[in-house]
């Protein structure tokens, strides 16, 4: 999996899509749902369910961050599956909203 | 990431919500304006465009604009088209080549043209359209995705270039995707060749936020606009929020829609951020720092900054009112000595800035960014206990008097705490003795009252000075006028100060 920032991932079994928002330091596999995701615009596989281990759902305008690699991504659309990294959930990265300053 | 990238993920979520407002045409939603982006893109590539030049007042352009160079792969070039003749053509020729949307007043003023800039009106702009296919694979992240030329007057012009990695970490890190309510609006007055009209399209576009567009500022019309479409968010300079607040007053006028409004781009008067507290208290005050050269805010003060400041009765905390605030938390700011050494708490010194957001790269000339990604602002300022910075301004202002420098922005500041002072302008001019002297220019408050026994006169400030400072820094000259000169983008014009009093235009007290 190539997970270069900007580039965009869906979830094989649910509604999912996130954007990588800064790189893994090292090559991992990003999953959704306990699947692997493809990249957005791809066929996904047919016979995949969710797996109710990764059913915490994930939602819209959320950053996840993996401590270990530090990938770091963006819900883009929200599904039924949470995130993992070579097979473990990924935590909220929690952020205080900045005032606008725009 | 891509600023293509930005757009497309907010239109799959925000389709049918209006992304720009008050248009020629009517609104435009996500969708949209994703459509027209695409359409100028094509125009663009089947052109052959390899920037795209925009000489305008405010409009849907901007973000077409903006969003269609960045899906044609080219740079988005804004320049200033108030600038004399003689400057707009030397900008425009380091522009080209690449095509350029101009406002009607600019072609007579190009003589014979530009060499491999062709020009096209607004209208022709956003009706374009084109033949060729626009690849849809992820754009690259380090391509230029806004050349902004600097305003100076002398030498060349330089241009800022913004890649899309530096403008797109600045949004990810500091707006929140689809953050903003349904209702909410952003009033953008500031001029597409300001770094800050560039983050406001970026910003409310990611956050979901309607833009309105002012074509260009007045009072008048900033406050029909707000208040006609409801305009929840606005960035102001300081210059433009005086007379805001005067024609709000004038007319009795709330804006009870309007609930974060932002300022920056110069030194903001502390007596002016406290009427605009007490003239909009439903409203939240942001004052915000940046450079162009750092993708615009590397420092906040937020709305409860300001209302703890305004209401705290230690010195320290009610000072901040004048402070930036704190760094955005995805940056490093040091002070730091002219060796580089960083500097402690209420040194002051250089404002250093590292960062994602932070590009400090010139067309045509090698990086200003150092081996380890920090850049020197040129600013100078200092950071309190709590981590609140201060700006001092430009170390090109700084005076040299008899050896010792000192910062214009400090006695500046002391002079502003003065109850009856509502503006100055400190710069140091030749001086036989000193090399140079101290000089202010002192706008006093209008309703200052006339003090029979003890006067605001020359000698009382420079004693309010020397007691507060010390004798050095107290201004040698003192002159009165109504206004200070400042730039339209709100930026203080000392050197047009500096050159009147340096020439001897007053005579010496």
């Amino acid at each position: 999996m190539d997970l270069k920032p900007g580039s965009r991932w869906a979830s094989q079994v649910c509604a999912t899509e996130v954007v990588v928002v800064r790189a893994s330091t090292e090559p991992v596999s990003l999953e959704c749902g306990g699947h692997p995701m493809a990249p957005v615009g791809e066929d996904r596989a047919a016979d995949l369910t969710l797996d109710p281990a990764f059913a915490g759902g994930s939602l819209i305008g959320k950053r996840f961050a993996d401590p270990e690699s530090g990938l770091e991504l963006l819900v883009t659309k929200a599904g039924e599956g949470n995130l993992a990294v070579n097979g473990v959930a990924i935590p909220l990265k929690e952020a205080k909203p900045l005032p606008s300053s725009d | 990431m891509h600023l293509s990238s930005l757009l497309e993920i907010a239109t799959d979520a925000l389709g049918d919500r209006v992304a720009v407002a008050a248009c020629a045409g009517g609104a435009l939603t996500y969708q949209e304006l994703s459509e027209r982006v695409d359409a100028v893109a094509r125009h663009l590539a089947g052109a052959g465009a390899e920037r795209l030049v925009a000489v305008d007042v405010n409009s849907e352009a901007v973000p077409i604009g903006l969003f269609g160079a960045a899906r044609a792969a080219i740079p988005y070039v804004p320049v200033n088209y108030r600038l004399a003749d003689a400057q707009l053509c030397a900008i425009l020729e380091r522009a080209a080549p690449g095509l350029a949307v101009v406002e009607p007043s600019v072609p007579p003023r190009l003589g014979g043209g530009v060499p491999g800039l062709s020009l096209l009106s607004r209208d022709e702009f956003l009706a374009a359209d084109g033949p060729a296919r626009v690849h849809s694979a992820e754009g690259d992240p380090e391509d230029p995705a806004v050349l902004l030329f600097t305003s100076g007057t002398t030498g060349e012009p330089k241009a800022a270039v913004l890649r899309h990695r530096h403008l797109t970490s600045y949004v990810l890190e500091t707006v929140e995707f689809m953050g903003a309510d349904p209702e909410d609006a952003a009033l953008v007055s500031v001029p597409p060749y300001h770094i800050a009209g560039i983050a406001a399209v970026l910003s409310s576009v990611w956050s979901g936020r309607r833009l309105v567009y002012l074509p260009q500022f007045s009072a008048e019309t900033w406050v029909d606009l707000a208040a006609r479409e409801a305009v929840t968010h606005a960035m102001v300079v300081p210059t433009m929020l005086g007379r805001i607040l005067e024609v709000l007053a004038e007319r009795d006028e709330q804006l009870p829609a309007l609930r974060h409004l932002s300022y920056g781009g110069g030194r903001m008067p502390m007596a002016l951020v406290a009427r605009a507290l007490e003239q909009l208290p439903h409203v939240g005050l942001v004052n915000a720092y940046g450079l162009t050269e750092t993708s615009s805010t590397i420092a906040v003060l937020g709305p409860e900054d300001h209302r703890e400041a305004i209401g705290s009765t230690d010195p320290a905390v009610r000072h901040r009112l004048g402070s930036v605030g704190r760094p955005l938390p995805n940056l490093e700011v040091e002070i730091r000595d002219p060796s580089g050494a960083p500097l402690g708490a209420g040194a002051h010194g250089e404002i250093w800035v590292k960062g994602d957001q932070v590009s400090g790269e010139y067309l045509g000339r090698a990086s200003s960014v150092s081996a380890e990604g920090w850049l020197a602002t040129n600013d100078g300022g200092w950071l309190d206990e709590a981590g609140y910075l201060f700006v001092e301004g430009r170390l090109d202002d700084v005076i040299v008097r008899g050896g010792e420098n000192l910062s214009p922005g400090e006695i500046e500041e002391v002079l502003l705490s003065h109850p009856a002072v509502a503006d100055v302008a400190v710069f140091g001019v030749p001086d036989e003795e000193w090399g140079e002297a101290v000089a202010a220019v002192v706008v006093l408050v209008e309703s200052a009252d006339v003090d029979e026994d003890n006067p605001v006169d020359e000698d009382s400030l420079r004693a309010w000075v020397a007691e507060r400072l010390r004798s050095t820094r107290a201004p040698a000259r003192i002159e009165f006028r109504t206004e200070l000169p400042y730039s339209e983008t709100g930026k203080l014009l000392r050197r047009v100060l500096k050159a009147e009093l340096g020439a001897g235009a007053t005579p010496t007290p």
